[in-house]
């Protein structure tokens, strides 16, 4: 009798697994790893089985037996003697390369249409409709197809140049040639060049290094000096005069550098088949950018508008009631705030254009699908290494683009109190 | 004081003046273009250089079209007919609209896919109309048995013994509801499969021993196209709707490990590129199985075009989600509704409402990725564009083909983000 | 809204469809009465499909004859177009029983991709064609040409090593088909178009003036194309052989399609009687009738018929038989004895 006084105590009773809620996730959760082991441990098994079967096995050795195949665009150093491996980090640069050049194309051409579409201009306002419908509503790959199309069809062959009365010239002061093999663009030779320096079998070159490094300075300089008036502006209420001080700061050591250095333009020449000389932008390049940077630019330009219609039309009333002119108003009311709408979807379409490289292979660009995804597993037959390692490399350039994009999307957040 | 006013009077008009024009400047369509076009001189540059821009267009594309051949053997018969000039030489579209079309479905069954394409809409007018009668929306649930079945054909009883499997999914949800929900869920997902694996097969044999009914079999590799591509697009559209709302759900859930699962498996997807995806479904899918197992590369194409689209789908649900007020799982729980009834009734019609625009962009995306199946040698309208410019006939052929081609996706697409903007304002049930 | 098409479609895959790479094909094909064969996604003369969406070609005319062997029916065949990258994939995986289409026999396939090929019928040789207007008459004035390639093939890794070996520049162009590179090349993109010197005449045949353009003499590959089966399933690869054999051996003793029903009666000659299953029991050895050599040379004919009918010297593709002829006029193509 004493024992029924107690407080009623439910002890664990098996059916709680299922009934009770504090502990049915648990069992779900079991179920649920069970399955999934259980389903990795089949995946696993068939492979093996399969592999086996095929008589290969699992490894990554291939990476370092000589690729034997030529790519023709390459930012380091590597000849068809070189490794397969080495061959593959050649493509990856090529697609960090086109990626990043894309990107860039995009976006001037999505804020550029973004802006003109909310023009008050009812010509260009539609003018940019048209091209962000036109682009949007149709295959990225159909654009690729279309811009190499263009770039090999349109295009004089280098042999146009050629003789007393070429059917083709080159344009802007014979400086750069527009032909059927790509575009040909002077480039930057040094006299009394610096050399290079070795690291590793890359070699970057010198006056390169130096010029960035002086580029980087300047800039960090001005950006000083604009403080400083910041900080005088606040004590005394005038802003002391800055334009050719930052001037001098941003150009004069670059330029100094450069006379240096004896900086002068290889224009390209006619030399046997090809042109020689100058940089040699291939055509399988220039419709991957044109192409992937067009048509993203259109996504941009929407999300450019939208971030922009976003901002509440009171912001601009107040700003011009603070005596803001309409340019100050945009960049230190407007554009701020947009911002912070547009940045999110514009990191998912810089990482579109990441991963959308990768249709390279339909004009014969070498990215890293076509050398370590297409030849490389053409050739030796490790389609399950070489995906797997393809895959891993996507997404470890895919996860650094978006982690770097959201520190600064946490930078520029709203900070809500 | 009177004196004043006799002589202010002289100076009083006491009847209106007849209303004048407005200045030249300021009325009908002058006016127009100094609002619109010239208004500043940023503007005004900006006119006359969109001007210049489409009569450049207009002077290079213009009489290539207006020189359109449509009756012509080969691209050298077009030339000839063209003597010299430059002009557009559609023939090609109509001497290969059939392929590009439906690739090579045999020529007597296009009834089938067209009918399939025209019950498709059907079909999903109850579900894309409100005006279009609710009763319709039991056809819109028996469809894609009716369009597998009208697209690939064979007997007629293997789409019925698949249905069935539903039937009995519901059944065994029915008949176990009084065990609770999550028995009864397991038993509504075991029964079906079950009979998938033990009963169909023998069923179809059975029925069609008896009543051979069917129509010819049409193999995948028959397929190409635009049948291809909305094939494949409808099909992934169809089913990573709901396998992009239950990862975004996984991804919300307390549950530490399939929130884990769901994260991981929508970030890899989202980190690789679809062509990968499609590789591997190609090259990798035969390790993967068990030894001696190979199934269709469309399907193939269809489960990892369904898996790519529904990572997206699930980052935009789980957008709408984290967009609802928290008041509403909160109402929800004081109502004493469980987790499912909770988000069939409060949750999803909010949080999908919410997510219907980018929804449909991942949908666009979809149907326009598409195209990459080109890359592992399916022959959708790039494939068949670059197959048609192999023959000799055709060599050298470029335009055309891909105005046609970006035409007939630009209508799909667009005519999709139209409905989008429709079902927008439809949706808003707010007050402005 | 469509969750069964999916479920549909994989129990149809998986009750229609499944279980292709089972332990003997033979049987496999026949219960599927259906031979897949892997072929080209098309080159003129070799496998393409003509305008009724009939594959025509040498490499489809053996597919034809197994077809005819195995199933008495040489238009049960599903032809599947593989590109350079997928064929090996199409074949390891079982999507094709067959895998006939311009592939070169090498060490590394044989051996690591576990193929096995079941001879030669093509010996080719890598060459190079270039536009007459260039005034280029050898393949060692094409310092710092740029060369149009088919990627996923030995051509590019053969042009790397000519190119290093004669100290040579030059730039390459990837391209995926013969279709595109060809388009490069006559639109100028390209100085130089490389491939098999087959594919070279047979791609050369279908431009507007092949005269314009030369196929330069230097070879600078060995290329043995044939057909490639499957590594492990012995029996199979036996049956394709000797398909093979059984062709190339019928022109040796003169058994054409015209004469075959004649001499099919018997015939003085053991070894044509061998051959046609009026001797001996050659066809049981091989798991089937007697009279499969007849079922594979009523197709199309012998291997010289083969040739002549799809790339021979009247075809446009005008290939001449070179090293291709039989052993007893000079040539290379050789059949171990039938009996």
């Amino acid at each position: 009798m004493a024992m029924d006084s107690g407080a009623p105590r439910e002890s664990f009773r098996l059916s709680m697994l299922l009934y009770d809620t504090r502990y049915r996730s648990y069992t779900i959760q079991i179920f649920a790893l069970m399955l999934l082991m259980l389903g990795a441990a089949w995946l696993i098994d068939n492979t093996i089985q399969n592999l086996a079967a095929l008589g290969k096995d699992f490894s990554f050795r291939f990476l370092w037996s000589t690729a034997g195949f030529d790519i023709s665009q390459r930012p380091i150093e590597y000849d068809s003697q070189m490794s397969h491996g080495r061959a593959a980090i050649v493509g990856l640069l090529n697609t960090i390369i086109l990626a990043i050049m894309a990107c860039a194309l995009a976006t001037v051409l999505g804020v550029l249409a973004g802006v003109l579409r909310l023009s008050n201009n009812w010509m260009v306002a539609r003018l940019m409709t048209v091209y962000v419908e036109v682009f949007r509503n149709i295959p990225t790959l159909l654009w690729i197809l279309v811009f190499g199309a263009i770039m090999t069809e349109a295009m004089p062959p280098p042999s146009a140049f050629r003789g007393d009365t070429p059917a083709a010239s080159m344009l802007l002061f014979d400086s750069v040639a527009l032909t059927n093999r790509g575009v040909y663009v002077p480039e930057p030779l040094f006299t009394r060049s610096l050399g290079s320096i070795d690291l590793g079998g890359v070699r970057p070159s010198l006056d390169a290094i130096a010029f960035v490094l002086v580029v980087a300075l300047s800039i960090w300089a001005n950006i000083r000096l604009i403080r400083h008036a910041t900080a005088v502006q606040n004590a005394t209420g005038v802003r002391p005069k800055t334009w050719w001080k930052s001037l001098l700061i941003l150009f004069g050591p670059a330029i100094a550098l450069l006379l240096a250095l004896g900086f002068h333009l290889g224009y390209p020449e006619l030399r046997g088949f090809n042109f020689g000389g100058g940089i040699h932008l291939r055509n399988s390049l220039i419709a991957m950018w044109l192409g992937l940077g067009i048509y993203t630019g259109a996504f941009i330009a929407e999300i450019v508008r939208a971030g922009i219609l976003a901002i509440s039309r009171g912001q601009t009333e107040a700003a011009f009631a603070l005596g803001l002119q309409p340019g100050k108003t945009m960049r230190l009311v407007i554009l701020p705030q947009a911002l912070r709408v547009i940045i999110p979807p514009l990191i998912s379409q810089y990482l579109n254009i990441t991963k959308n490289t990768s249709l390279g292979l339909a004009v014969g660009y070498m990215d890293l699908r076509s050398t370590l995804g297409g030849i490389t597993i053409n050739q030796t037959g490790r389609e399950l290494e070489g995906m797997m390692l393809m895959m891993l490399i996507y997404l470890a350039v895919s996860l650094t683009i978006s982690g770097a994009m959201n520190i600064y999307n946490s930078r520029i957040k709203l900070k809500e109190r | 004081m009177s004196d004043t006013h006799a002589q202010t009077v002289a100076f009083v008009r006491d009847t209106m003046l007849p209303e004048r024009e407005p200045p030249i400047l300021e009325r009908g369509a002058v006016k127009w273009m100094r609002e619109n076009l010239f208004n500043g001189i940023i503007s005004t540059a900006l006119t006359v250089l969109s001007v210049l821009v489409v009569a450049w267009g207009v002077a290079e594309i213009g009489p290539w079209l207006m020189r359109s051949i449509w009756d012509a053997e080969s691209l050298s018969g077009c030339r000839q007919i063209l003597d010299g000039a430059s002009g557009a030489c559609w023939a090609v579209i109509k001497d290969r609209w059939h392929q590009l079309m439906f690739g090579f479905y045999p020529p007597d069954l296009y009834w089938r896919p067209v009918l399939t394409l025209i019950l498709l809409f059907v079909a999903l007018g109850p579900i894309l109309f409100p005006w279009v009668p609710r009763g319709m929306i039991r056809f819109s649930a028996i469809y894609p048995f009716l369009g597998y079945f009208l697209l690939w054909g064979g007997s007629v009883w293997f789409p019925v013994s698949v249905a069935l499997g539903f039937v009995a999914g519901y059944a065994a949800l029915v008949a176990f509801r009084s065990l609770g929900t999550l028995v009864s869920t397991i038993a509504a997902i075991i029964a079906p499969i079950l009979w998938w694996l033990i009963a169909a097969g023998t069923l179809t044999a059975v029925l069609d021993s008896i009543v051979p009914l069917g129509l010819e079999r049409v193999d995948s590799d028959e397929f190409g196209g635009f049948l291809i591509s909305l094939v494949i697009g409808f099909t992934g559209i169809g089913l990573s709707l709901p396998m992009g709302i239950l990862l975004a759900l996984g991804r919300q859930s307390n549950m530490i490990l399939i929130k884990s699962v769901c994260v991981t498996f929508i970030e890899f997807i989202r980190g690789v590129p679809l062509i990968t995806l499609l590789f591997t479904a190609q090259l990798l899918l035969g390790y993967f199985l068990p030894p001696g197992t190979s199934f269709d590369l469309i399907l193939r194409v269809v489960i990892m075009v369904t898996f790519f689209a529904a990572a997206y789908i699930a980052e935009v649900v789980r957008g709408g989600l984290a967009a609802l007020p928290r008041g509403q799982y909160e109402a929800a729980d004081a109502l004493g509704l469980d987790y499912w009834r909770a988000q069939r009734l409060i949750i999803m019609p909010q949080a999908l409402k919410i997510s219907i625009p980018g929804i449909v962009n991942t949908f666009i995306g979809l149907f326009k990725d598409t195209t990459l199946v080109v890359f592992i040698g399916l022959l959708d309208p790039v494939g068949l564009s670059n197959a048609i410019r192999a023959s000799s006939d055709w060599q050298g052929i470029y335009w055309e083909l891909f105005i046609f081609i970006g035409a007939v996706f630009f209508i799909f697409c667009f005519g999709m983000s139209r409905y989008s903007m429709y079902l927008e304002r439809r949706l808003q049930t707010d007050h402005r | 809204m469509k969750k069964s098409i999916f479920l549909g479609t994989l129990a149809a895959a998986a009750l229609t469809a499944g279980t292709a790479v089972a332990q003997d094909t033979l049987e496999e094909v026949r219960d599927r009465g259906e031979l897949n064969c892997g072929v080209s996604t098309g080159v003129n003369g070799f496998s393409a499909p003509d305008a009724n969406g009939v594959w025509q070609g040498f490499d489809v005319a053996f597919c034809r004859a197994v077809a005819a062997v195995v199933l008495d029916d040489p238009m049960a065949v599903n032809f599947v177009p593989t590109t350079g990258q997928t064929r090996f994939t199409a074949l390891t995986s079982g999507e094709v029983d067959l895998l006939s289409r311009n592939t070169t026999w090498t060490f590394s396939r044989d051996v690591d991709l576990s193929l096995t090929f079941v001879g030669v019928n093509y010996y080719d040789g890598q060459g190079f064609m270039v536009d007459r207007a260039l005034g280029v008459t050898s393949a060692t004035e094409l310092d710092g040409a740029t060369v149009c390639i088919q990627t996923g093939t030995t051509t590019e890794l053969n042009l790397a090593d000519f190119f290093r070996v004669n100290n040579m520049s030059y730039e390459p162009v990837p391209i995926e088909t013969n279709a595109e590179a060809q388009q490069q090349y006559l639109a100028g993109a390209c100085d130089v178009y490389t491939t098999d010197a087959s594919g070279l005449a047979a791609t050369r045949a279908s431009f507007e003036n092949p005269d314009d353009h030369a196929i330069l003499s230097e070879i600078i590959s060995k290329e043995p194309l044939g057909p490639a089966v499957r590594q492990g399933d012995d029996h199979w690869a036996d049956l394709n052989r000797w398909v093979l054999n059984a062709l190339i051996a019928a022109e040796e003793l003169g058994v054409t399609s015209a004469n075959l029903a004649e001499l099919a009666e018997g015939t003085d000659n053991p070894e044509i009687n061998r051959l046609l299953g009026t001797e001996g029991d050659l066809g049981e050895m091989l798991g089937l009738d007697s009279e499969w050599a007849q079922r594979a040379l009523a197709v199309g004919g012998n291997y010289g018929e083969i040739f002549a009918n799809n790339i021979g010297e009247q075809t446009p593709i005008g290939l001449a038989r070179g090293l291709n002829a039989q052993w007893t006029q000079g040539g290379l193509i050789y059949a171990p004895p039938v009996r």
